[in-house]
């Protein structure tokens, strides 16, 4: 489904991406752990088409065509989403009016039809109600004096209602409470957990995956693949640390 | 017979100076007046397209508890300026609510001067300019307050959004104050597009040109905020968002 092969990447010509590869097949989940500064946001970006992250060599094929080759919308609309680890605030703008307007967008570059206002707001109150994240915030502008960890149930609730075929979710673990983290893992396994859709997890712990079970676990360092494993990999870190399981 | 003005003219400062040239006497002494009884309430809203570039002079006098609203898209591909004098009587309440927009060579303002001369008065005025190419927008407000006009509550809000390197945008907000027990708020903010709700938006799916529409529109919006009929609301948001078609 993702097919990452000898990815190069830099920011400000620093060369963060050192010749990853990696391939996620339909209906897996998978696991990237790794230090601080080994470049799993850098990863969730380029993947997202984020400007100033600049691809210098290798290639992203995303169900067959040439994800790199895309513009972030295009992305987005062909089933790429990326869960941000520091979602963003858009004042004047509410989350009602941004999500529909987003999905209609995507609709009509795939040549459907849009969505209703009726049609949507059914479609939102279902997606919140799966995140019990309360329908009155989903009129309030996106993400204006959300908690940190409404911020990370709203990316959820953005994931829902987009129904992406494929999700990037980067540290959306960060900045949960046990309880929010229940429900958040029990949100990405209720969407995404389906035989034709892919996932790859980028956290720093362990925990989500105990409610986000993962089929494959790769431990990043430096830019590039150090080590790849099952889900015992994941417990494996978590008792004995990056340095003596990535060495 | 009237000189014409130049840039030398602290109201004219940033205007259009070659255009200025072409002002006629007429044009400069030609006012469009209206008087408030106590207790009316009057609202105009102006939308300065190219069908009526240029000259836009308004002269208000609101009598005592009237109420006195203007909105205004000025969004004209020549020179636009839209000048508004008004007189508060006691108890009496002005409200603006403008938005200048658009590309081009071209310089669009908003010019206003208000005066509280008696006491109790209010005024509410809420500016945005959003600009590219080698456009300038202007917002030159004065608000004076006269030495009887104690607990008078004036507002002037302004903000700039520059969308290119090139465009430019002024404020120039001036209180003169003569009482002693009043209340003047203002404030003025110049920036960019956030481009990380830019990038924000493209990944939900937003093209580049609905994402710009939906930041500009939130960016205007505080303008209409004051207007009740969500249609007329509507209509001046279309007005303004309509100039956004050749903005990058």
């Amino acid at each position: 489904m993702l097919n990452i092969e000898n990815l190069h990447a830099e920011i400000d010509g620093k060369k963060i991406l050192n010749g990853l590869t990696l391939e996620v097949g339909a209906g897996e989940v998978h696991a990237i752990m790794g230090p601080n500064g080994a470049g799993k946001s850098t990863l969730a970006y380029v993947l997202g088409g984020r400007p100033g992250y600049e691809v210098t060599e290798g290639s992203v094929t995303f169900m067959g065509e040439d994800l790199l080759d895309m513009e972030p919308h295009e992305r987005a609309a062909a089933g790429f989403f990326l869960g941000f680890q520091y979602p963003v605030e858009i004042p004047g703008v509410s989350n009602v009016q941004f999500l529909r307007e987003a999905l209609n967008s995507q609709r009509k570059l795939r040549g459907e039809d849009p969505l209703s206002g009726g049609e949507f707001l059914k479609l939102a109150k279902e997606k919140a109600g799966l995140l019990k994240l309360d329908m009155e915030m989903m009129k309030r502008f996106v993400n204006v004096g959300f908690s940190g960890g409404e911020k990370k149930r709203n990316e959820m609730v953005q994931m829902g209602i987009l129904d992406p075929k494929f999700a990037v979710l980067d540290e959306t673990d960060s900045g949960l409470d046990i309880d929010a983290l229940k429900v958040v893992g029990e949100g990405i396994n209720a969407i995404m957990r389906d035989p034709a859709k892919g996932v790859l997890l980028i956290t720093h712990y362990q925990r989500l995956l105990d409610y986000v079970q993962p089929d494959h676990v790769h431990i990043l360092a430096k830019g590039r693949i150090v080590k790849s494993g099952g889900p015992e990999l994941a417990l494996e870190l978590e008792r004995e640390g990056y340095e003596a399981v990535a060495a | 017979m009237t000189s014409l003005p130049t840039n030398k003219d602290e109201a004219w400062r940033y205007s259009d100076s070659e255009a200025l040239t072409r002002l006629t006497p007429q044009e400069l002494a030609s006012w469009h007046e209206a008087e408030l009884a106590p207790g009316e309430t009057r609202s105009k809203t102006l939308i300065l397209d190219d069908s009526c570039p240029g000259l836009h002079r308004v002269r208000l006098k609101v009598g005592a508890a009237g109420r006195a609203e203007i909105f205004a898209v000025v969004s004209a591909s020549a020179y636009t300026r839209l000048e508004v004098e008004v007189e508060l009587a006691e108890g009496a309440h002005f409200e603006l609510g403008g938005v200048t927009i658009g590309g081009g060579d071209v310089v669009r303002e908003i010019v206003t001067r208000t005066l509280h001369a008696q006491p109790h008065g209010t005024s509410n005025q809420v500016i945005r300019s959003v600009h590219w190419g080698h456009a300038t927008g202007n917002f030159l407000g004065n608000i004076d307050v006269a030495r009887d006009a104690q607990k008078t509550d004036a507002a002037q809000d302004f903000k700039g959004l520059i969308l290119e390197k090139g465009a430019s945008v002024n404020a120039v907000p001036q209180l003169e104050i003569f009482a002693d027990d009043v209340k003047c708020a203002h404030g003025a903010a110049i920036g960019q597009m956030d481009e990380m709700a830019r990038y924000y938006m493209a990944s939900r799916g937003l093209d580049p040109a609905t994402a710009k529409k939906l930041l500009v529109r939130a960016f205007i919006g505080d303008a209409f905020a004051a207007i009740d009929d969500m249609d007329e609301q509507e209509r001046l948001m279309e007005a303004a968002l309509g100039a956004l078609g050749d903005a990058v």
